[in-house]
């Protein structure tokens, strides 16, 4: 099922949360909602679900029209990041809500929660209370109660967000996989760039209630449109007033007229790549990552000046490259 | 021996405001061995008395259950005007006295008051009745229910009724299988106090029941009829009742809040 955002906006008192946010979101694609805290990627889900009420603009989903549609009738899943499990029910009971709450036969029920149990990997922890599982558990739980019902699309917000690193790639890894499996319309929010471009199909980059770019995780990287999606999505440094990846920066130490001079602060080897951090004389940070082959051709050394220049570089509008 | 001062200090404190007084109510009624006080327990009128307050409490117990639970949740989960009026308006039997709230009802219901002409000419009668007294009573035992029950509401958060929204569950729906069984405990906790407030009710009851023998008297009113007559053994042995009734109350307390704590 599709997803249409039309003109939505939102406001918290004074606190503008989205400024006529447009999207769509095509039906079984993964996307991320990426931006930082407070840009309104949770506002923007939490109105897809019905939880919020937009000030203006529409939601259609299917291509009918849902603005005013009862969170209860709208036909989706919903992820929570601290998960909202219902304390007082077992796994098993959890699962099972959407499709109580549904009137469903009880023996469908019985191995509808079953095969979710075994695609969630809770299988033997049915009977067990939310307090006795794990975060990871607890957040497969949550997954395994919004797929119930067969939601037509599953909005997850910051999922992953309550988990310590370890746990967090691999249910990043399993959510991928899953999706492909079950390849439900799947919307999640998230502040980390990585896990973005790891698991989506497409990315909308939000700033400040606005949508500054949506596209392909590769596309967003290469032909970013504005400086804070360039930043935003993968390292980006100045240079010489314009905006550059780091393994964009050519080095050399001889001098060069159109070139920037800078001297080496720090050198670090990453296997194939070298990293190498420069201070140019106005105070500013550059770093540049060289091939290992590259690096040693040149012969650089912690200390030294050289004059660096970008081989690829962007530059925005000055009041956006702030 | 810091400790041992301060135990020392709180039992003892207990002890001569709580347990002495108690301890010789007991003592004065058995001084005569157990007849006079069976005759009191038995006689028509104080038979009468102790049902007249269980009923009062079987009928204004509920009342308040659902009036608190619905409180609670329009002040936790509901923004709207004079939201805070509310409130603070909740409170307001803890910080008055009954006999204010008794006279207020008089105020109200006599034969002068503002319905109480109106309520005459139908042929409803609410003062020196059993409605006056269950208004009286539900006026005064009403906090206790959405004083407990509200922050337990604000602690779970209404993520969980969310998630129940979102899953397809109507208002209904999410408000037993979700809401309630989330604050059964506090809920509990409420009805026994609430229970207890209304069992020792005495003031307000006293102002608008007209303390009819047999008719509108309660077991804490006919406590002070028989005071009043002389008959302490009868007094002491009603008062019994009452204790063992309010020791009962706590004691379920004391049995339900550790279980509160494994929820």
């Amino acid at each position: 099922m599709s997803i249409l955002v039309r003109n939505v906006s939102k406001r918290f008192g004074d606190f503008v949360a989205l400024d006529d946010v447009s999207l769509d979101v095509e039906s079984g694609s993964l996307t991320a909602l990426l931006g930082p805290s407070g840009s309104g990627k949770s506002t923007l889900l939490r109105i897809v679900a019905g939880l919020e009420t937009a000030d203006a603009g529409e939601i259609l989903l299917s291509g009918k029209d849902a603005t005013a549609l009862a969170p209860q009738k709208r036909n989706v899943g919903f992820v929570f990041q601290h998960y909202a499990a219902f304390k007082h029910m077992t796994v098993r009971d959890n699962i099972a809500f959407g499709l109580k709450v549904r009137k469903r036969p009880k023996a469908e029920i019985r191995e509808r929660v079953e095969e979710l149990l075994g695609l969630v990997q809770l299988q033997g922890l049915g009977d067990r209370y939310p307090s006795q599982l794990s975060g990871g558990q607890r957040q497969r739980m949550g997954l395994a109660r919004a797929l119930a019902p067969e939601p037509q699309v599953l909005l997850l917000d910051e999922p992953f967000g309550a988990l310590d690193a370890r746990v967090r790639a691999e249910l990043r890894e399993w959510l991928r996989h899953l999706h492909d499996v079950v390849s439900v319309t799947t919307v999640f929010v998230t502040h980390d760039q990585e896990e973005a471009m790891e698991i989506s199909d497409q990315i909308a980059v939000m700033n400040a209630g606005r949508l500054e770019q949506v596209g392909a995780p590769r596309d967003l990287y290469d032909q970013p449109a504005s400086a804070f999606v360039m930043r935003f999505v993968g390292d980006a440094y100045d240079l010489d007033g314009a905006l550059v990846r780091p393994h964009d920066v050519e080095l050399s130490p001889a001098f060069e007229d159109d070139a920037v001079e800078a001297m080496i602060v720090r050198v670090t080897f990453l296997g194939r790549d070298v990293k190498i951090e420069l201070h140019d004389g106005a105070g500013g940070e550059i770093v540049a990552l060289l091939e290992r082959n590259r690096y040693e051709e040149l012969g650089l050394w912690r200390g030294q000046t050289v004059w660096a220049r970008p081989q690829r570089e962007r530059i925005f509008a000055a009041d956006e490259a702030a | 021996m810091h400790r041992l001062w301060l135990r020392f200090v709180a039992l003892g404190y207990l002890a001569a405001i709580l347990v002495g007084p108690l301890a010789i109510v007991f003592w004065r009624t058995f001084e005569d061995g157990f007849q006079p006080a069976w005759d009191a327990l038995t006689s028509p009128e104080t038979i009468h008395a102790l049902k007249l307050t269980l009923l009062i409490t079987a009928i204004a117990v509920p009342i308040n259950t659902v009036f608190g639970i619905v409180c609670a949740l329009a002040i936790v989960r509901r923004r709207f005007p004079g939201k805070g009026l509310l409130n603070a308006f909740i409170d307001l039997p803890l910080a008055l006295s009954p006999v204010v709230v008794g006279l207020a009802l008089f105020l109200l219901y006599g034969r002068e008051g503002w319905f109480g002409g109106w309520l005459e000419d139908h042929g409803i009668q609410v003062l020196f009745a059993l409605p006056a007294m269950v208004i009286a009573t539900i006026f005064v035992s009403l906090p206790f229910v959405a004083r407990e029950v509200v922050p337990t509401l604000r602690e779970i958060g209404d993520e969980q009724e969310q998630a129940a929204k979102t899953l397809g569950a109507s208002g209904w729906q999410t408000f037993w299988r979700i809401t309630l069984p989330s604050i059964r405990w506090a809920v509990v906790y409420g009805v026994i106090l609430t229970t207890a407030r209304c069992l020792g009710e005495y003031g307000a009851v006293a102002v608008v029941s007209g303390r009819i023998q047999g008719k509108t008297e309660t077991a804490t009113l006919r406590v002070q009829e028989r005071y009043e007559s002389f008959d302490l053994a009868g007094a002491y042995a009603i008062s019994i009742v009452l204790a063992l009734m309010a020791i009962a109350v706590l004691v379920a307390t004391t049995v339900i809040r550790p279980k509160e704590a494994n929820a």
